[in-house]
């Protein structure tokens, strides 16, 4: 008698992505001390950050500008009427014991994100995750529990304040996310943009990009959601990943085992790999939002916004295509191309330079990128210009020299930079294609090597190997390899 | 009407610890506020469009340049310090 195991439920996990970006402004958002990172506890501190009585807050114009790039770069439409609200909480961190934000009124709403990630063939599989909206907010100060490295049980707390009232935005995005991978997809194609823009640095380590992830899972099927769990704590795009798919898990074996899901605040917690309990969220009314009285509405003149607008660059997702489509690059290719501006555009100027571009960006990312990783430097910081890339590059097309010497005379492109032409030129390295002369160079190589000819008369066909680089020692490496090739098998089976 | 609960649920945000006598005074007073700005909802605003803030003025910005203040006038106006840090009570977790 059989039994038939039944069916196992099927789940889907629903995510949405807080993102904070630290804007990367000379002052704060509302007043006039330095918006810097430093290690030095409270120097960048002034009355207003401090929540003195009587001050008032002003809005920083840079603040205003790359809230509203960063807006239009996320396809987000730019409110016509905006303001400014009070979050009222206490905690130490918050000197005035409240958070000047943006509550129903943000700078930006209605935007997406394009994802695009690889299936296991190496195409393009893109995605839209909408953008709730972006408003502009300060951060708050941070705390240094001197108690825990000291006495056990210390009464006090030490507070840092040069962060409170650092400029940065909040992105929210629609709860379209179902998986580690594309919320970990999602926050990168973020950062990508905020660097496009230039309006964040993005560093995780340094805690300017930080996310918060909400997350339910729901069987297959059911309409309504499941009870949202919010994890923070995640300082890698990697750990928001694994915290997602750890958290998906938990939620699933918890529901299957009968248990009721918390509406909590959890941590991803990097030394174990899981998440635990922070505290019980309070409900959001608690935070008591009213509109900051000290600062003035904003409606950007639609002039101003023209002109932002005019001021963005190419972005990464619309550089991707085009690059398949106007430079035959793979899907991958465009992908590993764009995610950095400075290396997307040195590509651009290398083909606008006539550069083939499939090499160009062989090149890039082969050789060049493998140097930059070696000398931690930045593509800024070479001596190889776009032009002289495209050179090389030209080189090689029309069989001057071979791919081998292209990459013998990186080295010294890279740290002298100069001219590839110049250089073939003072090496006498041009490739030698004449037939003749490569017999000639065979002939002498065969000579020379008897043994080696008759092992590999005598079966020993790998030694072509040993050969052709006989042959590439004779000429200086400068013989065509292909001709190479053919000539010596035609020789050794004759 | 405001009740009770009500009372003690702001005076706990606002971290305000009340007596019984101050939290039924209080409920009174409050009350008595609220129900005179109830008058206010005998006007028909259909037509109005929502007032956001009190002053017509926007658009009010200042250029991104810095001004350093003097960190010591500062630390010293603050209750207690320690170095360089300002020095707060430990925060008890749960809320």
């Amino acid at each position: 008698m059989t039994t038939a195991a039944p069916a196992k439920t099927q789940y889907e996990a629903i995510i949405g992505l807080e993102t904070h970006c630290q804007l990367s402004t000379e002052t704060k958002i509302f007043s006039d001390s330095s918006a810097k990172f430093t290690t030095e506890p409270n120097t960048h501190i002034d009355p207003i950050c401090m929540g003195m009585p009587g001050v008032l807050p002003v809005l920083n114009q840079k603040v205003l500008e790359y809230a509203v790039k960063a807006g239009l770069a996320l396809n987000c439409q730019i409110a016509p009427y905006s303001k400014f609200d009070r979050k009222q909480y206490f905690y130490p961190d918050l000197p005035k014991n409240y958070q000047i934000s943006q509550f129903d009124l943000p700078i930006a709403e209605h935007g997406w994100v394009e994802i695009e990630m690889l299936d296991a063939e190496n195409n393009p599989v893109r995605k839209r995750i909408g953008v709730t909206r972006l408003h502009m907010e300060e951060d708050a100060g941070k705390l240094v529990h001197g108690g825990s490295e000291r006495l056990s049980g210390s009464t006090y707390s030490l507070v840092d304040y040069n962060r409170a009232g650092v400029p940065l935005v909040e992105i929210v995005s629609e709860p379209d996310l179902r998986s580690g991978q594309e919320a970990a997809e999602y926050a990168q194609e973020v950062r990508r943009i905020m660097r496009y823009l230039g309006v964040s640095d993005g560093n995780m380590q340094e805690g300017s990009l930080r996310c918060d992830v909400n997350i339910s899972v729901r069987p297959i099927g059911q309409k309504e959601f499941g009870t949202k769990v919010e994890i923070k704590n995640m300082n890698s795009f990697n750990a928001i990943q694994r915290a997602i798919e750890h958290e998906i898990e938990r939620q699933i074996a918890a529901i299957e085992s009968g248990e009721r899901i918390l509406q909590e605040t959890r941590l991803w917690e990097e030394g174990s790999q899981r998440t635990i309990s922070m505290r019980i969220k309070e409900g959001s009314s608690d935070y008591r939002y009213f509109p900051e009285p000290d600062l003035g509405a904003i409606e950007v003149p639609s002039d101003q916004l023209d002109h932002w607008r005019s001021e963005l660059p190419e972005l990464p997702y619309q550089k991707r295509p085009r690059y398949e489509t106007n430079f035959g690059l793979s899907a991958y290719d465009a992908r590993v191309l764009t995610d950095d501006r400075d290396i997307a555009e040195y590509f651009e100027a290398a083909v606008a330079a006539k550069a083939n571009p499939k090499q160009a960006a062989n090149w890039i990312m082969g050789d060049i990128s493998a140097y930059l990783n070696n000398e931690r430097k930045t593509i800024k910081e070479i001596s190889l210009t776009a032009i002289a890339l495209a050179e090389l590059t030209a080189l090689i097309d029309a069989n001057t020299i071979s791919n081998k010497i292209g990459k013998d005379i990186l080295p010294e492109l890279l740290t002298q930079g100069g001219s590839p032409n110049a250089i073939v030129e003072r090496e006498g390295l041009v490739q030698i294609s004449d037939s003749g002369a490569i017999e000639m160079a065979i002939e002498a190589v065969i000579a020379a090597n008897p043994k080696e000819l008759e092992q590999y008369r005598g079966g020993k066909t790998k030694l072509l190997g040993f050969f052709v680089g006989q042959v590439m020692k004779q000429t200086g490496g400068r013989a065509d390899p292909k001709m190479t090739n053919q000539l010596l098998a035609k020789k050794l089976n004759a | 009407m405001l009740d009770r609960a009500q009372v003690q649920k702001v005076a706990h945000l606002a971290r305000l610890q009340l007596t019984p006598d101050e939290e039924a005074t209080f409920t009174t007073q409050l009350s008595s506020i609220l129900d005179y700005f109830e008058l206010l909802s005998e006007l028909d605003v259909t037509d109005v469009k929502p007032t956001t803030r009190a002053i017509e003025v926007s658009n009010v910005v200042r250029v991104d340049r810095q001004h350093p203040f003097p960190r010591e006038d500062i630390l010293d106006g603050a209750p207690d310090r320690e170095g360089e840090f300002f020095r707060v009570p430990k925060i008890v977790t749960g809320d």
